[in-house]
């Protein structure tokens, strides 16, 4: 039997994913979840809507070391975060194009890194960051690193039984920079054929973070240190970086375009990131 | 297309403020708001077309916020105080609709339920957005007939006049 429920504290959450047995579908913004349910109604889906759970960390919360976004932190919040906008400027820049305004007002960035789109508009930016996932469910909470916790498309580590209660970004070091580039067919409502966010700390080492070219968002290692006002040397980085990139063919775009512009968007996002003022990126 | 599962689904109690009256109804636990109000409560102006999020034709202002109605649930608007297109104009054309017809913003009109919410909710929450803003603000309501400068110089022109108003 479908059903819809409402718990309001994190043990009911899980109980009642629990008792679903694999068709639970937790709800919040519902901006992908009920485009699967129309596309899949075979499914006898449980949806656990738990936005009136009163238990959930803040949705936004400044920490000294971090931000820490809950499960109820919406795009539209995060977009027009003036602290977010200065010390995470590609997680503020990547939050801002997801979808139209209506879709912000009810998006989650919990929900967008759980939905696990390789297009996921605020997963290279968050990978950039460092960014750390918490999941609580019966055997009590973990932490992972946000790149392992995404296994292939729509995948991730979280079980059925299990929530992400929390996404944990660092507050990068002063003269680290970073900026977020994304590539779309048109300007509004569009996924992503090709997005980046480039992240340089002070001495110069190039992290990049891959949206649209591979089975998940991918993270780079660091370079090492790199000349950032010389194009040339930035070309040559980027060019090495961005080898772990497999992108495929669909719709949107063509494997080989998006080998080409993968390329162009990382240079551009690195130049950016390396134009911005120290600590307040664009 | 509703969303309409071919599995028993559970009903679900909804009541909410609707167009400023108490509203009850009960409803599959998967319909969506845009379903509910157009097939349960006979609100037809919020216009079904995507279904998916991506045209805005169904936009509505859920707790004084822009939504797109075919991705809540009737059962997430419970509590809820909801504005349609039937709401804001209960008491005849407003001032920003008659700046559609003035401008010809409306030709085939499917659009124009969602295009009117998402560019109400703009007056009200930024009423001297420039040109850029409303382009910006508006690119979530998709218009087939392409009338894009005609619906900017109605929100423009209905901007000025509820400037001149004040």
């Amino acid at each position: 039997m479908a059903s819809y429920c409402r718990p309001r504290t994190v043990s009911e959450v899980l109980a009642a994913l629990a008792s679903a047995e694999g068709h639970g579908r937790v709800l919040v913004g519902g901006t992908d979840l009920l485009v699967h349910l129309r596309k899949d109604p075979f499914a006898p889906t449980v949806i656990v809507d738990i936005k009136s759970v009163n238990d959930f960390p803040p949705a936004v919360e400044m920490g000294a070391d971090a931000v820490r976004f809950g499960p109820t932190a919406r795009m539209s919040e995060i977009s027009n975060d003036p602290f977010i906008a200065g010390h995470l400027p590609a997680l503020g820049a990547s939050a801002r194009v997801v979808g139209s305004i209506a879709i912000r007002n009810r998006a989650t960035l919990v929900g967008n890194i759980c939905n696990a789109s390789p297009a996921a508009d605020t997963a290279p930016a968050l990978l950039v960051y460092g960014s750390t996932v918490t999941l609580t469910g019966p055997g009590g909470e973990r932490t992972m690193p946000l790149a392992d916790f995404f296994v292939g498309p729509g995948q991730t580590r979280c079980g059925p039984d299990e929530i992400v209660i929390r996404i944990d970004v660092p507050i990068p070091d002063r003269g680290h920079r970073s900026a977020f580039q994304r590539l779309t067919r048109r300007r509004g409502v569009d996924l992503a054929t090709v997005s980046v966010a480039a992240g340089v700390d002070a001495d110069g080492r190039i992290v990049l973070g891959l949206g649209c070219v591979g089975p998940t968002p991918l993270l780079t290692d660091a370079s090492p240190p790199v000349d950032l006002t010389d194009p040339g040397t930035i070309e040559e980085a980027v060019e090495e970086l961005v080898s772990i990139a497999t992108p495929i063919s669909d719709v949107r775009a063509a494997r080989d375009y998006r080998e080409a512009m993968v390329r162009v968007l990382a240079v551009r996002a690195v130049q950016a990131a390396a134009a911005a003022s120290e600590g307040l990126s664009s | 297309m509703t969303n309409s599962p071919v599995y028993p689904t559970s009903e679900v109690a909804v009541a909410l403020e609707l167009n400023g009256n108490h509203v009850q109804a009960m409803i599959p636990a998967h319909r969506t708001l845009l379903d509910m109000l157009r097939d349960d409560l006979g609100l037809c102006g919020t216009k079904r077309c995507c279904a998916e999020g991506e045209c805005g034709a169904c936009s509505v202002l859920l707790d004084g916020e822009l939504v797109n109605s075919c991705l809540v649930l009737g059962a997430e608007a419970h509590g809820g105080v909801l504005l349609t297109i039937e709401g804001l104009s209960s008491n005849g054309v407003t001032d920003l609709q008659a700046a559609f017809l003035a401008a010809g913003a409306v030709q085939c009109g499917v659009c124009i339920p969602g295009q009117v919410m998402a560019a109400e909710q703009l007056l009200r929450t930024n009423p001297d957005a420039s040109r850029d803003e409303i382009r910006d603000v508006m690119s979530g309501n998709l218009c087939r007939c392409a009338s894009y400068q005609r619906i900017v110089e109605a929100i423009q022109s209905a901007a000025a006049g509820r400037q001149s108003d004040a």
